[in-house]
């Protein structure tokens, strides 16, 4: 056991406790309606809703599985740097018109947006739905990340001691949650943030000075891996996968609800465009986070006996505890592990209360309990959100930790399924909602299907052309299939409609013959 | 749903060169020139990163007035 580390970690995990509920009395508001608990009363200006984005966006099984991506797979790891700058672009251009309709017609979530636009409860429900599912294992995920950082503090990695931590955590979690609702995450990004930019620079800057420079770094990269795989005479190889994922990626991140919930939690829809600017620090951030996944190859941290066991356990994903283990002094690896527990506390606290908006709005109010009064609604989502993340301790403690990983990538392949109907929804007039919902099980089973392919364990799937091979992320081929038909189906409706008009015209005309002879 | 002025609306257009440089994966798929111990490849996408910041904040600074009256 690691004393001044665990020290270390044990007083900023009460700090931030404290501050959850501090954060109740923070700008405050009437808890006992929802969009005071679920959106913190729609009053985070610019540098709050920076803050709460970042610490949404950027959680700790991220700064655990995108550096060992690059550590596994090598230079396809640095994705995140293209989706950093589409996702940006698609929520400047898309988001602040939904915050304006949202605001105006007090929607909470964006099911409430897509109920009201295509006037459909079951349109909702569906993408209420994909929305609660895509969140649950992104929280199951989360608390891994937890158990992997208190199993390197010195707790054991299996048995009842294991998942002790595991319980605490879920704990103070549920309580500063259920009592602060979003402006207990919104202040405990702040504190998080400040520890994760000091962790990601003390390691870029000190770590490489002790493997002699970037020059090195890189240089342990093995050849094949330090660049994609160019196209061939038979494959599009890496080329065509990582274009896919920078666009599939991008697209999706904002429509997980978390991300949307922080969004819509805007004091304005400036405040959105405004951060779009600024969030590309944190992308630059992450960025060097996963060259870090090159600092671990460089100083072969998988080879080190110590570490052997932690490799056994978790996989690759160790390789970055591992190597902060090997560099840092024991207070400031305390520092790090708490920055990356806490940076699994704060989004797992907004995907609680945006499953349990989504829930509460779309399917309770909408199904179960209609016209239900304000303060009815606040307390069915503070339970649920209780219910949201119980479900994700019980996963993780029950299944096998692969499971987590593999349904988050399936979600990612899920929720880019709802894009059709926000964006038409909120830039066109004529596409219809049955087309909407027929395109979404398209995308959903095809996407599925394609998943099928590899047995869950990647979200690449291979396109065949003929005789050529174009790897790719199976969420966006899932979504040109979701768009073609929701466009095809829509544009059928319309004719349809049409038809319809012109037949009616041709009887009322023929109706109201006799009459217009009489007038004359 | 969206009513900006259409000369307004066409710096939005600007936003489409930082997606392509992205998405121009045969010209940076390089290691050299290397800037810092970092290899082409690298260098040219963080690069990038903060070059569509800037342009972002140049679209946001020419759209934001026509969107003032219709968002409130």
């Amino acid at each position: 056991m690691n004393w001044t580390a665990l020290a270390v970690f044990i007083f900023f995990f009460v700090l931030i406790a404290v501050l959850g509920f501090v954060a109740t009395h923070w700008r405050k508001g009437d808890l006992s309606e929802l969009h005071e608990w679920g959106l913190g009363g729609r009053r985070f200006g610019t540098i709050v809703t920076w803050f709460l984005l970042g610490g949404d966006l950027y959680t700790a099984y991220t700064f655990l599985a995108v550096p060992a991506l690059a550590f596994g797979l090598g230079a396809v790891g640095f994705f995140i740097l293209p989706v950093g700058v589409l996702n940006y672009i698609f929520v400047f251009c898309v988001f602040p018109a939904l915050w304006t309709v949202c605001k105006r017609r007090g929607h909470i979530t964006a099911a409430d947006f897509i109920r009201d636009r295509f006037d459909s409860r079951f349109l909702s429900l569906v993408m209420a739905l994909t929305g609660i599912l895509s969140t649950l294992p992104y929280i199951a995920l989360q608390l891994i990340g937890i158990q992997m950082v208190v199993g390197a503090l010195g707790f054991p990695m299996q048995g009842f001691w294991s998942e002790v931590p595991l319980f605490v955590a879920f704990l103070i979690l549920a309580v500063f949650t259920y009592t602060s609702g979003l402006r207990g995450p919104a202040m405990i990004s702040i504190v998080k943030d400040a520890l994760m930019y000091i962790t990601v620079i003390a390691a870029v800057i000190y770590i490489p000075m002790q493997l002699g420079g970037y020059g090195e770094v890189f240089g342990a990269v093995p050849l094949n891996k330090l660049l994609l795989t160019p196209p061939d005479a038979g494959s599009m190889n890496q080329f065509s996968l990582y274009a896919t994922m920078a666009i599939g990626s991008g697209i999706a991140v904002f429509l997980y609800p978390h991300a949307t919930t922080a969004l819509l939690s805007a004091a304005s829809a400036d405040t959105i465009r405004r951060n779009m600017v600024l969030l590309p620090i944190y992308a630059v951030v992450m960025g060097l986070m996963v060259t870090m996944g090159y600092m671990a190859l460089a100083s072969q941290v998988r080879d080190l006996p110590e570490y052997a066991e932690y490799f056994q356990h978790y996989g690759v994903n160790f390789a970055i505890p591992a190597m902060l283990m090997h560099f840092f002094p024991s207070w400031m690896l305390g520092l790090a592990f708490s920055a990356i527990a806490i940076s699994a506390l704060v989004p797992s606290s907004i995907m609680s209360i945006a499953a349990a908006n989504l829930f509460t709005r779309n399917v309770y109010r909408n199904y179960l309990h209609r016209e239900c009064e304000p303060a009815r609604e606040a307390h069915v989502a503070k339970l649920t959100s209780l219910v949201v993340k119980a479900g994700a301790l019980v996963f993780v403690i029950l299944l096998p930790l692969e499971y987590a990983a593999q349904m988050a990538l399936l979600a990612g392949v899920w929720i880019i399924q709802t894009s059709p109907g926000l964006v038409f929804g909120l830039f066109t007039r004529w596409v219809e909602r049955r087309g909407i919902l027929i395109g979404w099980v398209v995308g959903v089973v095809s996407g599925t299907w394609m998943m099928t392919t590899t047995h869950f364990t990647s979200s690449a799937f291979v396109l065949h052309v003929g005789d050529y091979l174009i790897p790719g992320y199976a969420a966006v081929y899932s979504l040109v299939l979701n768009l073609a038909v929701t466009v095809v189906v829509s544009g059928l409706m319309a004719l349809d409609r049409r038809r319809l008009h012109a037949a009616r015209a041709v009887a009322a005309n023929a109706l109201e013959m006799p009459v217009g002879v009489e007038s004359k | 749903m969206k009513s900006h002025k259409p000369t307004v609306g066409r710096w939005y257009w600007l936003l489409l060169i930082p997606c392509l440089a992205m998405l121009a994966i045969p010209f940076y798929n390089k290691v050299e020139p290397r800037l810092f111990g970092f290899p082409f490849f690298y260098w040219y996408q963080f690069l990038w990163v903060v070059l569509s910041s800037a342009i972002t904040a140049l679209v946001y600074s020419k759209v934001r007035k026509s969107h003032e009256e219709d968002e409130q």
